[in-house]
């Protein structure tokens, strides 16, 4: 299970989560909502361990493991994956030896051949070009290239838990057939996702099992699949002035 | 544990240099430069008088000049305890153990093979790869190539010879280019005639009786009309040498339609102030390429040039420098457009760290009348912690208005957001810094030699895990 209890996350001396609290179970696919500001961005970051975003009080726990101070790359290595929102350009490093080396340092290192098997084949799936493992990693991609090249590498690194940042931004609607259906693959053996979004469109590709609304750094409301309908009618402002939850242990729906 | 090989060097003197006049024989084993040494020193080699009189007036010329103080501070070049010939034997470090426990293990890590450790710490004489390369050879010299040590080209090839030493880099036009021009020897002469392309990159160590790792070689290239040649010199492997001064001289003449590279690594020990001069004359539609890498020394400053003197030709540096603890790279170029529509791209990176020093000096200059001539000039410097600093001087002197100049400088260290995403994918810190570093050198190893560029890889890689945490 991936439990985050009483989460509080400064940057810059701000305060940008006020106390939220989380459990995403294996298999499990829970939606994180809110409007622009909200604070969804710095929950991802500050369990993934982006320096810049500070774990002020609260908790992260990896099946049971204390996750809260340990390094980026630790905390990838038991399991975590973050797909990024803007994912950085590294000019000269390749996808391919990109890949490869985090494949080696995760110990999940194949032997050569086979990797280029699968990573061939996850990138038919994905839609692309063979010619994109010798460029760049993110150097000169298009918004598409960038969300598929994160899927990409969820798909070959198979974490245990993958937190999904605004996947779904900045593609059209064929690119994110393909994308949802890449994720959902990668849900089958077992993943816990953590989808982010702003818009409920992905939503109706990947069903979550459960929703959260996240306002001015607190989880608002949470619910089942029918929260995310209700956003897409009345809007963010009405949930959030509907009813205000304090940092309420929420119950995942198989407990 | 390496031989020590005395009694082999006591014999090769005897046999190259006479000793049947003793009164010399004090020279040979003293510290310092005086006109007595100069002629000594040409008296051993058996010059002919022009050559002699040419180290004498550039010794002269030497005296005259005052160490530079523009670039990084040389105050400490003691020139009088310098031995600028003949050392005596037991100076030289004959000892594998003798060397710095650092370098020692680095071949080891790098994974050198045990013979060609102890060649390259000087314990050894060169194998005799005339078994190897000697089919080669042949091919080349029925092709009418000429490639030798620049003391035989002398003798064998005057004429030749006469017609283009010096005239590139005269002695006055630096105090270390009139060093070399007095005490030069050494280094390789090459001469590719009309038309002859050769495929194969030629090697430093090709060369039969080349002196090793010699601190004043003086290396003369004449690539003929519509010629093709490729030199490549020195060592990614750090080399250990006692002798702190190393003052070479390289001039290269690209004739009508040819192509020369040169490719050098530097990697010399951090007692050593490498000052280099190097430059290139380059005819119509000719094109001449260096290819830079400086890693060791002290103190480095080498600033290779094209003089791009007939109509299109081209002129292209690609320069990279790591600078660590200790040490200072100052490098750069200067491209010289004399004529129209020539061409000039310089591309220099570099890295520093653990208080490492960089420096670019760039400078293009393009004279009036020079109508559609093109320059592009890139540097790029990373620094990566914050005792270690990177400058860049580029310069741009364009006297012709008929022309385009490109000009751009990043100066950065190493993003946290490219570290943050590379570790949260399971890299450590140690591994993502030098992916980062190779990617960033990436554009200029591409243009190696795969070996060198294997090799570079991993002698970054093994820099960073040194370095870092």
């Amino acid at each position: 299970m991936l439990e985050i209890r009483d989460l509080h996350v400064s940057a810059d001396g701000k305060e940008i989560i006020k106390g939220v609290s989380l459990k995403i179970k294996p298999g499990e696919i829970q939606a994180l909502m809110g409007p622009n500001g909200s604070g969804k961005s710095s929950i991802a970051l500050a369990l993934a361990g982006h320096p810049h975003y500070k774990i002020t009080s609260g908790k992260v726990l990896l099946d049971g493991r204390n996750i809260t101070k340990i390094s980026p790359d630790k905390r990838a290595k038991l399991g975590l994956f973050l797909a990024m929102q803007h994912p950085v350009a590294i000019p000269g490093v390749s996808v391919a030896n990109f890949l490869r080396t985090s494949l080696c340092s995760s110990k999940k290192g194949s032997p050569t051949a086979k990797f280029v098997e699968t990573f061939k084949k996850d990138m038919k799936e994905l839609r692309i070009d063979e010619s994109f493992a010798s460029r760049g990693i993110n150097d000169g991609f298009s918004g598409g290239e960038k969300k598929k090249s994160e899927i990409l590498q969820l798909s070959l690194l198979k974490p245990k838990y993958a937190v999904l940042d605004e996947t779904d931004s900045g593609l059209d609607i064929d690119s994110l057939k393909i994308v949802t259906a890449a994720i959902k693959k990668a849900v089958g053996p077992g993943i816990g996702i953590l989808l982010i979004t702003h818009y409920q469109r992905i939503l109706k590709y990947i069903q979550p099992g459960f929703v959260h609304v996240l306002v001015d750094g607190r989880i608002v409301k949470s619910g089942g699949y029918k929260l995310a309908e209700e956003i897409e009618d009345k809007g963010y402002q009405a949930i959030s002035n509907a009813k205000i939850q304090m940092s309420k242990e929420i119950q995942s729906p198989n407990d | 544990m390496a031989k020590v090989s005395t009694m082999q060097e006591n014999n090769d003197y005897k046999s190259k240099y006479s000793f049947s006049k003793p009164e010399h024989y004090v020279f040979k084993s003293k510290k310092g430069l005086s006109k007595a040494v100069v002629e000594e020193i040409s008296y051993q080699k058996g010059e002919p008088s022009w050559m002699r009189d040419f180290r004498l007036k550039s010794y002269e010329i030497f005296e005259t000049k005052k160490t530079p103080t523009w670039g990084p501070d040389l105050s400490e070049l003691n020139y009088d305890d310098i031995y600028y010939y003949i050392k005596p034997i037991d100076k030289k470090s004959a000892n594998w153990q003798d060397l710095p426990k650092e370098i020692r293990d680095t071949y080891k890590k790098i994974g050198i093979p045990e013979a060609e450790r102890k060649y390259l710490a000087g314990v050894e004489a060169q194998y005799d790869s005339e078994v190897i390369y000697g089919s080669i050879k042949k091919d080349w010299e029925e092709k009418g190539v000429i490639f030798t040590d620049t003391d035989t080209a002398l003798k064998k090839y005057p004429d030749l010879f006469k017609e283009y030493f010096a005239q590139a880099v005269p002695p006055s036009d630096n105090k270390f280019a009139a060093l070399n021009s007095a005490v030069w020897s050494g280094g390789s002469f090459i001469y590719v005639p009309k038309g002859v392309k050769i495929d194969i990159p030629l090697q430093a160590y090709f060369r039969i009786n080349s002196p090793q790792m010699g601190q004043f070689e003086r290396t003369l290239i004449i690539v003929d009309k519509g010629a093709q040649v490729h030199y490549v010199e020195g060592c990614t492997a750090p080399i250990y040498t006692s002798d702190s001064l190393h003052a070479a001289v390289v001039e290269i003449f690209v004739k009508k339609g040819a192509r020369c590279r040169y490719t050098t690594i530097q990697n010399w020990s951090k007692n050593v102030y490498n000052l280099v001069t190097k430059r290139a004359f380059v005819e119509e539609e000719g094109t001449m390429e260096w290819i830079d890498g400086n890693l060791g020394s002290k103190v480095n400053m080498k600033y290779p040039s094209c003089f791009l003197k007939g109509k299109g030709a081209r002129g292209e540096l690609l320069s990279i420098s790591s600078a660590g603890k200790g040490q200072e790279q100052d490098s750069g170029g200067k491209m010289i457009h004399l004529a129209p529509a020539t061409t000039s791209r310089i591309v220099s990176k570099s890295i520093s760290k653990d208080g490492g020093k960089t420096a670019f000096r760039g400078l293009v200059k393009m004279i009036k009348g020079v109508k559609g001539a093109k320059t592009h000039v890139q540097c790029n410097s990373l620094i990566l912690d914050e005792k270690s600093a990177a400058t860049t001087y580029p310069s741009m002197q364009i006297e012709e208005a008929d022309v385009e100049a490109a000009h751009e400088a990043t100066v950065g260290k190493i993003g946290e957001e490219q570290l943050f995403y590379l570790m949260s994918r399971g890299i450590t810190q140690n591994e993502a810094t030098s992916l980062i570093v190779n990617g960033f050198i990436d554009p200029i190893v591409k243009e190696l030699p795969l070996e060198y560029a294997i090799e570079l890889n991993r002698l970054i890689q093994l820099e960073m895990i040194g370095s870092v945490g």
